[in-house]
């Protein structure tokens, strides 16, 4: 099967926020990855990076072939994003819109036009098509981005929280389109903090959350002590539940903070009962995104295990 | 329906020129400008009005105090509008400045960047669509300045280079704020900042008073100062009078030095302005 994404050690720091910490992607032609994690967790930055727009520290990736820090005009040719937020012109009609990114996609004015129609018909816009966006609702915004991001027949598409801030009918309507495009052969990254949407649209799903250390203390009076000591190993705050002494330190680089956490507790007199690492796992995931979300706003992702074949259990 | 994706993509990207397509891609985005312009007409209204009140207060309330030579009131007129254009030129480019930091920090920068469009059209464009509006004031600006006593006295070649030296001129400067305007955070930050450096240049020149009225120690700033240039530049071609201070070289080749300073301000600023460009938000 040829890769139609491929990412190998992708990271990417903010000053000191860690966004990505070596990920790896593979998407294979024609499937649906789904990449899931809590708010801060790197989804944006990996599909910004994929998609041309902004650099990785380290790592390497291609889309459709190209590679995304060397060729990037011949991977902006192939592929279709459709950002977090809504990247459209207020000002304009969502008809001036689209037949603007089609001329810059470098289609005739005849071709834009056409597809312009053709997009807005698709995707049930054709009545608001010579109004401004800044009459638009949300989930008209979301389709027409979508229409945007199509303008150029995409093989690889790019979807970052599609459906966010939608409800409950017009999420219903998004993946109906989604699917379509998926049947059709598109292969598409999706970013989602929603399971059930993973679950739907997704074959297989990529976890992205933070790594974390867990230290359980051998009495409850040291673990509030033992937090604030071990904080600077962290790349998030860390959390502690005094009631069964435990320390969650969010962490980059897992094995050598272990280290490090060890001789610093020592050193300051700390019994550990138990120390170890915890990848993050998609039953984590599913219970800080549905529940106690806690460290979830500071970022670091690790990748994760992937699921395979969890398509259809609607 | 579903032909919609993963077709091969006929009809796009036929191998063009790279400079082919910085054009093409330039002109698909000042018509986005332009489009926005007439959208919000407000903002056309309010870059003309103010130039326009310009005019009418130097014109009939502080005019009377500023001396120019012989001639009062109506040669004060005529020595003013030249200086009110380049005023008008100088102050277009807050406006370029601020568009293009809250362009910056929105999604459809994205949605530019995704696209294989050549990226600095996205700053061509813009500049492109400024300065048709810069024109366009320019144009309403001289027949304010006509109805209030102007005359262009020397002929219709020199009048004609005045214009393109104005246009060029305002072409030039709108990279200078276009390269601002990729440093600042916001919006807010670059409406002051876009502003605060455009008052020096603007009026430590010689556009409403001769330079002879000014402190010594300033007049070698006023005197090679863009903006003084390109008004006493276009006062000699109009035929409009020139209070000069002596025979030093921006006096005796304003016009040679003006064109001199778009073409420096394009090869210095519009480079710099692609990269930052390319390298905001990497
Ligand atoms: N431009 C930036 N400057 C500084 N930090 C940033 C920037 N962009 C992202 N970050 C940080 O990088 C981390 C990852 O952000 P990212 O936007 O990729 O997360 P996300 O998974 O998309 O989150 P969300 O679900 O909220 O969209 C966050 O901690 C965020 O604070
Ligand atoms: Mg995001």
């Amino acid at each position: 099967m040829t890769l139609a994404i491929k990412a190998s050690g992708l990271a990417k720091a903010y000053g000191d926020v860690i966004a990505l910490n070596g990920i790896d992607i593979e998407v294979e032609q024609g499937t649906v990855l789904g990449l899931l994690g809590p708010n801060g967790s790197g989804k944006t930055t990996t599909v910004r990076i994929l998609a041309t727009l902004l650099q990785a520290d380290s790592g390497s990736a291609s889309v459709g072939g190209f590679d995304v820090a060397t060729q990037p005009d011949e991977v902006r040719s192939v592929i279709g994003l459709t950002g977090q937020y809504a990247a459209v012109d207020e000002y304009l009609t969502g008809r001036e819109n689209l037949e603007l990114f089609g001329r810059l996609f470098h289609l005739s004015k005849f071709d834009a036009a056409k597809r312009a129609t053709e997009l807005l018909d698709r995707f049930d816009l054709s009545d608001a098509a010579d109004r401004g966006i800044k009459g638009y609702s949300g989930g008209m915004r979301r389709r027409l981005d979508l229409a945007a991001s199509l303008i150029g027949r995409p093989n690889v598409l790019f979807l970052d929280e599609p459906t966010t801030g939608l409800d409950p009918r017009s999420r219903q309507g998004m993946w109906a389109v989604i699917e379509d495009l998926i049947s059709e052969g598109t292969t598409v990254l999706l970013t989602t903090q929603y399971l059930e949407e993973a679950d739907q649209l997704a074959n297989r799903i990529v976890v992205l959350d933070h790594d974390r250390i867990e230290i359980v203390c051998e009495s409850a009076q040291d673990v509030a002590r033992a937090a604030s000591l071990i904080q600077e190993f962290g790349s998030a705050p860390a959390t502690s539940e005094e009631v069964v002494k435990t320390v969650l330190l969010p962490v980059a680089g897992g094995s050598t903070a272990i280290v490090n956490i060890v001789r610093k507790l020592d050193e300051n007199k700390i019994a550990i009962a138990d120390i170890a690492l915890r990848r993050p796992t998609l039953d984590d995931v599913f219970l800080s995104l549905t529940g106690h979300a806690t460290e979830a706003d500071e970022a670091i992702s690790a990748p994760a295990k992937g699921r395979r074949g969890r398509k259809a259990r609607s | 329906m579903s032909t919609l994706t993963s077709q091969p993509t006929k009809e796009s990207t036929a191998p063009r020129p790279r400079f082919g397509w910085l054009i093409t891609d330039s002109i698909s985005v000042s018509r986005r400008h332009l489009l926005k312009i007439t959208r919000v007409p407000e903002s056309l209204f309010f870059a003309l009005i103010q130039p326009v009140m310009f005019v009418l207060l130097f014109a009939f309330v502080f005019g009377g105090a500023i001396d120019v030579g012989p001639g009062g009131a109506q040669s004060y007129r005529e020595y003013l509008i030249p200086g009110i254009l380049a005023q008008t030129v100088m102050f277009a480019v807050a406006g370029i400045t601020v568009g293009i930091t809250e362009d910056a920090s929105k999604g459809i920068m994205d949605r530019f960047r995704s696209l294989p469009m050549r990226p600095g059209a996205v700053l061509t464009g813009h500049t492109l669509a400024s300065l048709l509006q810069n024109i366009l004031v320019i144009g309403i600006l001289s027949v304010t300045g006509l109805a209030v006593g102007w005359r262009i006295h020397n002929g219709f070649s020199d009048a004609a280079l005045a214009y393109l030296m104005f246009a060029s001129f305002a072409y030039a400067i709108t990279w200078v704020g276009a390269w601002i305007g990729l440093h600042m955070p916001n919006s807010e930050v670059a409406g002051t900042a876009g502003l605060a450096w455009i008052f020096p240049f603007t009026f430590a020149s010689n556009i409403f008073t001769p330079v002879a009225t000014m402190p010594t120690w300033l007049q070698p700033f006023v005197l090679w100062n863009p903006v003084s240039c390109l008004a006493l530049a276009a006062r000699k071609l109009f035929g409009n009078p020139t209070p000069l201070l002596g025979d030093s070289f921006p006096e005796r080749y304003p016009v040679q030095l003006s064109f001199a300073y778009c073409f420096l301000l394009l090869a210095i600023f519009a480079p710099l302005a692609v990269r930052a460009f390319k390298t905001r938000n990497k």
